[in-house]
């Protein structure tokens, strides 16, 4: 898209209003844009997640709290004020949604792609979810309930997935590099 | 175009399945979305209005677009920037912080230039 786009210039103007009424400054906006562009994203929740696989003290503390459970690895992008974490199991698929907004913990996973924000997305996963997630290629199996968390003003989530198999013998560090953003929404498993 | 054409089923590409390598990714379509993102944040995080409120305006916006008719047709264009500049003007419209007029006024002065002015 050109920046010449009306939607372009109407920001520009926006930006440089503000900037001449002392609200901003043009640096400021840079390294916000910075911080979320190469600090922010889903690297950060995918050691989270590792961590939970290899210490259960951990596992638990994230599961029971998760705010404050993440609170040492000291990741900025904010969205994590209340943090609620869900474990995958033989018995239960996690998948999580923001039916009204984009709401989306930022600090572990960055800002959200495209399709978390499509209306169909929003709107279909609530009503037929197991549908939705073998369109992304996932079959859950029957025997497991599928539970769809929705995003509220305050509450935000992450699916805690299932290590894969065959793994026992890798690090957080190589484990993190196996999770990906769409594992830890629940629209995909390892 | 945006948002909408991007669709779910793209994740079945290799390289939208790939582990993070790193953080950082181009989550938006264009530079003006990352800018107006960047300056809803930090107006946020400097105390001029709290992020629930941006919300509000946020959902007020995509929920007018959602019982539209317009979400009942899948060939119709979501733009989830427009709705998101759409709610960052009207906040800041009613926090006082932005004259609608002004804007109007600099837009236009700034559509006028020719192309080209600033590369």
């Amino acid at each position: 898209m050109s920046e010449h786009s009306p939607q372009a210039i109407r920001a520009e103007a926006l930006e440089s209003l503000l900037i001449d009424q002392g609200l901003l400054s043009e640096s400021d906006v840079d390294e916000t844009l910075t911080l979320f562009n190469d600090r922010v994203g889903p690297l950060n929740g995918a050691r989270v997640v590792a961590k939970a696989w290899c210490d259960p003290e951990f596992r638990a503390a994230l599961l029971e709290d998760g705010t404050a459970a993440i609170e040492p690895f000291d990741f900025q992008g904010g969205e994590v004020q209340k943090l609620v974490v869900v474990a995958n199991s033989a018995d239960v698929h996690n998948v999580v949604v923001c039916t009204l907004c984009s709401c989306y913990p930022w600090a572990l996973l960055g800002l959200p792609p495209a399709w978390y924000k499509d209306p169909a997305y929003r709107s279909r996963i609530v009503r037929e979810p197991r549908r939705v997630l073998e369109e992304f290629g996932l079959t859950v199996p029957e025997s497991r309930e599928i539970r769809v968390w929705d995003s509220s003003a305050e509450v935000r989530y992450l699916v805690l997935p299932e290590r894969p198999a065959g793994t026992g013998d890798l690090d957080e560090e190589a484990l993190a590099a196996l999770v990906p953003r769409e594992a830890m929404i629940g629209v995909a498993v390892l | 175009m945006e948002d909408r054409n991007e669709s779910w089923n793209g994740l079945l590409l290799d390289d939208d399945l790939a582990p993070p390598a790193a953080n950082g990714e181009v989550v938006f379509d264009a530079p003006w979305q990352g800018r107006v993102f960047a300056m809803a944040r930090l107006m946020s995080e400097q105390g001029h209005y709290s992020w629930d409120e941006f919300r509000a305006h946020l959902i007020a916006e995509i929920g007018q677009w959602d019982r539209s008719g317009a979400a009942a047709d899948p060939d119709s264009d979501y733009r989830y920037y427009d709705h998101f500049l759409a709610a960052f003007l009207a906040l800041l419209e009613e926090k006082d912080l932005l004259d609608g007029t002004k804007l109007v006024e600099r837009y236009e002065a700034f559509a006028a230039r020719p192309h080209g002015h600033d590369h």
